[in-house]
């Protein structure tokens, strides 16, 4: 785990409630420069949520949460385009309201980063729902932030297009962003996450490699320990009571 | 207010990509031009309405044994209506059940023996006969309309002939004249005269026989007087009641002026209403609206851009419909700076509203509807004059109206329009407080969204 002071993000004790329910409870955790952090955990477990808080969307009713110069980019789950401009034009769009000095040259950068240069007059309907998503994570690189969110971003594509879709993003944490997914695909947080943070009914139940995920399920839920990890997974919630 | 301009342009990029759209908004207000301005400049056409008199030729009203001159009630039923004559009834009944009349009246043979039975003791009842086809309400109310007008007319026109008839014997009673009976010229001496010849031979008489003829002498005075008092009489007995229309206000332009106001003011509240409701729609369904208030633009300058959008969109699909109206009725261009005030300030009111009903549902499709079903009843309401429904109905319907910029709309391009209509300032002033509530509406309502 990173230090506190080398930490491109860092949120502690986060709390948040709809109504009487609620969905974060007290969860703390900190990512460092270019890691890849998996947020996992069943449908309701409050991985949006934390995601959306961390991005300010959203505010916590109690906790803390800091980036290291503020600058958190987010990608939505559903792509955040207007589908009926081109490639290039949501690209130069958001690059205007992002108050770029250049803003073409940001869209060329961008687009030479998706691979999508040869598309760029394409109207973005007329895209695979793959290519949909990297321009909407080229969108959110674009206040060219240290911290990206990806809210469930592999949702609703196909095999090759989430090989593609990973390739990408991992080429990101490389070059030093720091980025933070949620999914609920077990098997995909393992083989792309650095570190994984299990939620579940708003808490934080673990924090930490792959490796060390699966040693725990081992220990806790021993019977499963056996099958396949998605199964072990699951076991393992059960037994932590969820 | 950067932000405001990339989304501005963005938007109407996305106009421009959307033919039907683009399409619709300049062939909408073409559309609109041209219908109302053929309907107003061509004028309502006459009803077509079968003839068929069947009154034998030269029958002449009778008063007091005395034929009248012809009433021309023929022609100036004709005046009224576009006559078809026929040549019998069969024809004017499959007329008018083919639909190629609206109605037929027949003047049967005997209608003039029976107006002049009214002067002898065993009176008929003249009538004519109106064949018509009901087949929806509305023309079975205009056929009802015309034929009691046409009837009022007729009735007023024999009834000025015999008027005037009468009050010519009575000039001759009291003035005196000629007076011709089966080919016979009679002189009458007239009241007038016999007065002055009796009052020229009372000295000449014995004074015993004075009094009586004296007596005779001032009742030929006062029967003169008062018969030229009667005349006037029946002259107003053929129309009892004048009228002297005073207008007390509702200053009102020419007819014509109104109805290019009425197109204006629906074209540019469907197109502004429905374009800014939409457009809002659109950034929360394309999911763009988080990303874009996250930090790179501000609900008031996204509520400001969409308003903005209406606007620039509205006056130009409205100045287009205006200038197209110029083919058919010559407005006032010397008057365009007011057309424009009133534009803008009614666009930015609707856009204001637009946007209200934008931020309330989270479809473009939902919100168009919305728009629909809100706009068109209120359009209806406001073009309700008063005096059409009972005055509790009219002020509620006012009242209502008036929540809804489309009326102070209409009332501010009218005026705009033509000088002969209301005062601008006021519903200037009306559509200002709309566009500041209607905002404030839109803003609270788009806060429901600002959380994913």
């Amino acid at each position: 785990m990173e230090s506190a002071t080398t930490a491109a993000l860092r949120a502690e004790d986060v709390v948040k409630r709809y109504g009487d329910r609620a969905a974060l409870k007290g969860v703390g955790f900190q990512a460092g420069a270019g890691e890849l952090v998996a947020i996992i955990g069943p449908n309701g477990a409050g991985k949006t949520t934390l995601l959306s808080i961390l991005a300010g969307i959203s505010k916590a009713d109690e906790g803390t949460v800091d980036s290291v110069d503020g600058r958190v980019g987010w990608v939505p789950q559903q792509a955040a385009l207007y589908r009926r401009l081109t490639v290039e034009e949501n690209l130069l769009l958001f690059a205007r309201l992002e108050g770029h000095e250049d803003p073409r040259g940001s869209a060329e950068e961008m687009l030479e980063l998706t691979g999508l240069r040869e598309r760029r007059g394409e109207i973005v309907a007329r895209l695979s729902g793959g290519n949909q998503q990297r321009i909407n994570i080229a969108i959110g690189l674009l206040s060219r932030p240290a911290v990206l969110l990806l809210d469930e971003p592999s949702v609703g594509l196909d095999p090759r297009q989430r090989a593609r879709l990973w390739g990408f993003v991992s080429g990101l944490a490389g070059r030093g962003t720091t980025v933070i997914f949620s999914t609920h695909d077990i098997q995909e947080a393992e083989r792309y996450g650095g570190r994984l943070l299990v939620l579940a009914d708003g808490e934080a139940l673990f924090d930490g490699p792959p490796e060390e995920l699966r040693e725990a399920v081992r220990r806790e839920a021993p019977e499963a320990a056996d099958r396949d990890f998605e199964t072990a997974f699951v076991a393992y919630l059960h037994h932590r009571g969820h | 207010m950067r932000g405001v301009r990339w989304l501005l342009l963005k938007d109407l990029q996305i106009l421009r990509r959307s033919p039907l759209q683009a399409v619709l908004l300049v062939a909408y207000p073409i559309l609109i031009a041209v219908l109302v301005g053929f309907a107003i400049s061509r004028g309502p056409e006459d009803p077509r309405v079968a003839f068929l008199n069947e009154v034998p030729p030269n029958t002449r009203i009778n008063v007091g044994g005395q034929e009248l001159p012809k009433a021309n009630v023929k022609d100036r039923i004709c005046e009224r209506v576009e006559c078809v004559f026929v040549s019998d009834r069969a024809e004017a009944r499959e007329r008018v059940a083919s639909g190629d009349v609206l109605a037929a009246l027949i003047l049967p043979a005997d209608l003039v023996n029976k107006i002049n039975s009214l002067s002898t003791l065993t009176p008929g009842v003249p009538e004519v006969e109106v064949l018509v086809n009901e087949e929806n309400a509305v023309k079975a109310e205009l056929v009802d309309d015309r034929i009691t007008s046409l009837l009022a007319q007729a009735n007023l026109s024999i009834a000025r002939r015999i008027g005037s008839e009468g009050g010519r014997y009575l000039g001759l009673i009291v003035n005196g004249g000629e007076f011709k009976v089966l080919g016979e010229t009679i002189p009458v001496l007239g009241l007038r005269a016999s007065a002055e010849i009796l009052a020229q031979v009372t000295p000449a008489l014995p004074p015993n026989l004075r009094p009586a003829l004296e007596e005779v002498t001032e009742f030929a005075a006062q029967a003169r007087d008062n018969l030229d008092v009667a005349k006037p009489l029946i002259d107003r007995l053929t129309q009892p009641i004048a009228v002297d229309k005073v207008v007390v206000g509702g200053e009102s332009p020419p007819l014509e002026i109104f109805a290019i106001a009425v197109a204006a003011t629906l074209t540019l509240a469907f197109v502004v209403v429905l374009l800014v409701a939409g457009s809002l729609a659109l950034e929360r369904e394309e999911n763009a609206f988080p990303r874009l208030t996250r930090g790179l633009v501000s609900t008031t300058g996204l509520l400001s851009e969409k308003v903005l959008l209406g606007v620039v969109v509205g006056v130009l699909v409205t100045l287009l419909m205006l200038v197209g109206m110029q083919f058919f009725v010559p407005l006032e261009l010397d008057r365009i700076g007011l057309w424009l005030l009133a534009i803008v300030v009614s666009a930015a009111a609707l856009g204001a509203a637009g946007a209200a009903l934008g931020a309330a549902a989270r479809e473009v499709r939902a919100v168009s509807l919305l728009a629909f079903m809100v706009t068109l009843p209120v359009a209806f309401l406001s073009l309700i004059p008063s005096g059409a429904v009972s005055p509790t109905a009219f002020d509620a319907i006012r009242y209502f109206t008036a929540l809804f910029p489309f009326k102070p709309a209409l009332e501010a391009i009218t005026a705009a329009l033509d000088e002969a209509g209301p005062s601008i300032g006021g519903p200037l002033l009306h559509l200002a407080i709309l566009c500041v509530a209607y905002s404030a509406i839109a803003r609270v309502a788009l806060r429901r969204f600002s959380a994913v």
